[in-house]
This record gives structure tokens, C-alpha cells and sequence, in this order.
């Protein structure tokens, strides 16, 4: 009834009423197309400067998986948003980063919760973290018509798969890809520098403690060498948003932790820019 | 040639109401009904899997009785139209009077309309931020809405149960004396005797009033045992959510590993960032 224009009740459409697919997706694809990033039709050959959000680290500790993310958006040479996040909480065991063209990637990033959500009212079950990933797989897929015209998005996903009691992170391409990651990943323009940073500081079995500052400190290194990634900004007070997911489910870590983290890393790297150790 | 028989329309409705009226009556009862913190819904069902109480949205949830191809229909038919509406405009602008008006036509039309109405009653209730944002609305088979105030009854005998239902319950009762009254009402039989219902073949679940989000839960286990036994003093569902692995809507009262530090993570969950809209 919601695509009824007169807008009173009136029953619902057969679409509602379908049975066999848990899929919110799906349903909004029959139903509404118009209202999924990948249901819209641009011109052909035209480009937008949007804003773009940038660097997303993730990386395995004893126990379950970490994902961080910077808090700038740029649009050009202009810092567009200095507090945006980017990671996200997909549902309760998961936890989605996101980088490229903003505006789609958190619409995509809504769709995913709801799809999540929706699925697990229906079904009464929580999905499994395969289906997870495949599902955002599908949706980046979905999108590439848009990826083709300059808008891209590149989410990383991870979670804590019940079954196996394992923390996993999955990375995808453009088109839809979707690949297991050992370790650690990071995407996003200062994905490269963080990536060094992560080779050198992570190793197998860091307690939770340790993968966030090595979390906090790749996303610092990613920032001191690229100008689209935000570094801790300790005069306006804003850290880089850090998710923790392990078998009691995803939460994000406090502010005055990741300032500490943060003050440490800064007093650190006084007189040692990068870090020698 | 043949000529159908004429039929007055009277007659016709009248049928397919007894129709309607004696499939429902088969079935066992449902009982909704407003505690102090929320709003509980207490069905007697021997199946763990096939419910008759379930979630729609984060403040609204659905019981019904009946047919249960039929009712399921309609709950997923809910579920696509509660997420529709929370994805295209904003969570908090789902409401169960929108819900129920949706049902109420969807209900009107098959009864009139098809060749055989819908053997079902359904409740859509609400929970408002405070008791008197309560919301109650009972739905029977031929697409008649009520609005109901405090408690609903609904199933074979209903009217008997809702008499004694009404002698006893009252407004702001806990949550463990609300639940004895209600299994009470469903125990007790027609002449007098009273049935035993354990545990085991009650479906339970409340929406809590003072969660954030997500309000419905299922309450299984060792809890509802301790909620229902007159010796054991609990009296309310735990506003924390466990820390185990597995459906987050379940509380069961069970230990937990990472019971102690749940308070502290919900905590840090409430704040975590949801993107906007």
C-alpha cells in the first residue's frame, strides 16, 4: 500500500503476499524497483563529483575479527565530511566497512541491514555467514551499472561465523567478487600504506587489545601519506570508528578507549614519524 | 439449463462467519496482554518451530490463531510491509494502526471476495513508550478491527477466557504474575477442570518496552520456568540481552561465558552508529 499514490489503506498487493522468498532484496526488486540503488537509470556518459569515503581496515585476533575505518569523506580536494562513518553493524554478528562514493554506499549499507534483518524475522534464523557475504556480493553486482559511470562501492565484510566459531573477513571488487581474506585487508584509496603497515604490526593469535591499536595505528600510517584518509583529529576529538565482533555478537569500541589508543600511537610517533621500531 | 438457486446476501455472510467462526474455534488459544514494562504474548504451542507470535518491527508484533498456512501468509505479508516502510521512510514511521488498517482491508476482501474466508484472528499490538502508548488492535476474519484495551483473548472458548481474564488482570502487573494469569485462563476447561501446561507447550515472547530498538523477545527455557513458578522471585525478563551465540531475540535464562561483561557491551552497542535514516 505504500506504492498506492492516493495514499490510504487499501489491501495489500499479491507481491506481499508471495510465498517461498526471505528476501528483502527480492521483494523490493518486484515490488518498488525504483527504490534500490541498482533499480535507477542515469544518463549515459554523464559523471557527478559525489563525496568519496576512503580507507577501512579489518583484521583477524584471537577470538574474533576487528574492522576500522577513518572518518573522512572527500569530494576532489575538498574534505566534504570530517566525522562520517563507515563501518557499520550489518546485524548482531557482523559488521560491514564501506569505501567509495558515499551517498550509495550507505544506501547499499542500509538495504544490507534491512535484508539481514528481514531475513532473520522471517525465518526465525539468523543466516549463515556465508549466505551473508554472498548476499552483499549480489548487491554489489547489482550495482555495477553505476560503478561503470565513476560511482563505485567497495565494502569490506566481516563477522563471526557461529559454526565455526572463526572471526572471517571477505573482500569484494567492483563487480561483485567476493573473496576470504587470511589475516588482514584494507580497501579504500590508503588502502596501499595501511596494508604495509598491517603486514609489519599483525601477527596470528593479538589478543583484542593489541589488534585495535594495530588496527588504530594502520589507519594513522594510511593518513599520514594519503590526503583522502583522516587521521585521529585530536583537537576536535574525533576518532577513527573501530567494530569488534567475536561470539557474544559486534559492539564498537568506547571513545575514551580509542583516545587512549590514539594518545598512545601520537606520543609514540613524536620524533618517530614512521614508526621505526 | 439450470438455474442457480438464489441465495440472500445475509444468508451467504452468515455461512462463511460460521465457517470462519468454527475453524478458529478448533484451534487453541492466543492471550496478548499488557504488563508493567511491555506488552506479553502467551500461546499455548508444543512446536518450537511453527510459531504463533512473532515479530514485525522494532515496537510491533503479531499473534494470531487459526489456520496457520493462512496466518503465516499474512505475518510475512507484514514483515515485507513494516521493512518497505522502515527502508523507504524512517523506523519510527511503522505503526501497527497502519499495519492493522493493511490487514483489516487485506482480511475484508477475502472474506467477501474469495471462495472461502480466512479461518484466522490476529493481534497486532504495539508497545508505546509508556503504557498509555500502548496499542492493542484484534482482527477477525471477516476484516473487522478492534481496538482493544489491556488484554485480548482469541481462539476457541475465547469468550469464557476473556470473562475470566478480565475478573483478574489489571494494569502494571509484572511480568511473572501476568504470564501465571494467562496460563492460568488458558488451563482452565470448560466444566471446571483444569488441564496442566507446562513450559514445554507454551510460546511466549514480550516487547519490552524500555529496549532500545528491536523490542521483541521470545522468553524459553530455565527463564520462563523461574517466571511462571510462584516460588522463584523473578519477576521480569532481564533488559540485558545474553551473551551467547545464536538468535538474539532469545532470552533463556541459561549461564552464559560472557554473561558478567553483557551490561557493559549493550551498553557500547546503544551508541554504535546506525547510518542515517
Amino acid at each position: 500500500m505504500t506504492g498506492d499514490p492516493r495514499g490510504r489503506a487499501r489491501q495489500l498487493d499479491d507481491a506481499f503476499l508471495v510465498a517461498g522468498s526471505s528476501s528483502f532484496t527480492d521483494f523490493v526488486g518486484a515490488y518498488r524497483p525504483e527504490l534500490l540503488p541498482s533499480g535507477r537509470r542515469l544518463p549515459s556518459g554523464a559523471s557527478v563529483e559525489a563525496p568519496h569515503g576512503t580507507t577501512i581496515v579489518a583484521l583477524l585476533f584471537d577470538g574474533g575479527v576487528i574492522m576500522a575505518g577513518d572518518r573522512r569523506a572527500t569530494m576532489g580536494n575538498v574534505i566534504a565530511n570530517r566525522d562520517m562513518e563507515k563501518v557499520f553493524a550489518a546485524d548482531g554478528y557482523s559488521v560491514v566497512g564501506i569505501a567509495g562514493t558515499a551517498g550509495i554506499a550507505i544506501e547499499l549499507v542500509r538495504l544490507y541491514q534491512v535484508e539481514l534483518e528481514h531475513y532473520e524475522k522471517i525465518e526465525g534464523a539468523i543466516m549463515s555467514l556465508e549466505g551473508k557475504a554472498n548476499r552483499l556480493a549480489s548487491m554489489i553486482r547489482g550495482n555495477l551499472a553505476l560503478a561503470m559511470q565513476g560511482l563505485t562501492v567497495v565494502p569490506t565484510y566481516a563477522g563471526f561465523d557461529l559454526e565455526t566459531d572463526v572471526g572471517r573477513i571477505y573482500s569484494y571488487d567492483v563487480t561483485g567478487g567476493c573473496y576470504i581474506e587470511g589475516g588482514h585487508h584494507s580497501t579504500g584509496s590508503g588502502s596501499v600504506f595501511a596494508r604495509g603497515a598491517l603486514k609489519k604490526l599483525w601477527r596470528p593469535g593479538l589478543a583484542e587489545e593489541q589488534a585495535v591499536a594495530v588496527a588504530v595505528e594502520a589507519l594513522y600510517d594510511a593518513a599520514d601519506d594519503d590526503s583522502a584518509t583522516g587521521g585521529p583529529d585530536l583537537g576536535r576529538q574525533i576518532w577513527p570508528t573501530v567494530a569488534v565482533v567475536d561470539r557474544t555478537g559486534a559492539r564498537f569500541v568506547a571513545q575514551p578507549d580509542l583516545e587512549a589508543h590514539v594518545e598512545r600511537l601520537v606520543a609514540a610517533r613524536r620524533d618517530n614519524p614512521g614508526g621505526a621500531r | 439449463m439450470s438455474m442457480p438457486f438464489y441465495v440472500p446476501p445475509e444468508q451467504v455472510m452468515k455461512d462463511r462467519a460460521d465457517f470462519a467462526r468454527k475453524g478458529i474455534a478448533r484451534g487453541r488459544s492466543v492471550i496478548v496482554l499488557g504488563y508493567d514494562k511491555g506488552i506479553a504474548f502467551v500461546a499455548e504451542n508444543p512446536s518450537r518451530a511453527l510459531h504463533k507470535v512473532s515479530e514485525i518491527y522494532d515496537r510491533i508484533a503479531f499473534a494470531a490463531v487459526g489456520r496457520y498456512n493462512e496466518f503465516e501468509s499474512l505475518r510475512v505479508a507484514g514483515i515485507r510491509y513494516a521493512d518497505l516502510r522502515g527502508y523507504s521512510y524512517d523506523r519510527t514511521d511503522v505503526t501497527a494502526r497502519a499495519l492493522a488498517n493493511t490487514y483489516a482491508q487485506t482480511l475484508g476482501a477475502v472474506f467477501t471476495q474469495e471462495s472461502k474466508p480466512f479461518e484466522i484472528e490476529i493481534v497486532v499490538a504495539e508497545v508505546g513508550l509508556t503504557p498509555d502508548g500502548d496499542q492493542i488492535f484484534r482482527l477477525t476474519y471477516d476484516g473487522s478491527v478492534a481496538d482493544e484495551q489491556g488484554f485480548v483473548v482469541m481462539g476457541g472458548a475465547s469468550e469464557k477466557a476473556e470473562e475470566r481474564l478480565s475478573a483478574t488482570w489489571r494494569p502494571g502487573l509484572p511480568l511473572g504474575e501476568s504470564l501465571r494469569l494467562a496460563v492460568d485462563v488458558l488451563a482452565a476447561g470448560d466444566n471446571g477442570e483444569r488441564r496442566e501446561i507446562g513450559a514445554a507447550l507454551l510460546e511466549v515472547a514480550v516487547l519490552d518496552r524500555d529496549r532500545p530498538r528491536r523490542t521483541f523477545r521470545r522468553i524459553v527455557g530455565p527463564l520462563l520456568t523461574r517466571l511462571l513458578s510462584t516460588e522463584d522471585p523473578t519477576a521480569d525478563a532481564p533488559l540485558v540481552d545474553e551473551a551467547h551465540p545464536g538468535h538474539p531475540e532469545v532470552l533463556s535464562g541459561e549461564p552464559t561465558d560472557g554473561g558478567a561483561t553483557a551490561g557493559t557491551e549493550d551498553a557500547a552497542r546503544d551508541t554504535h552508529p546506525h547510518p542515517p535514516g
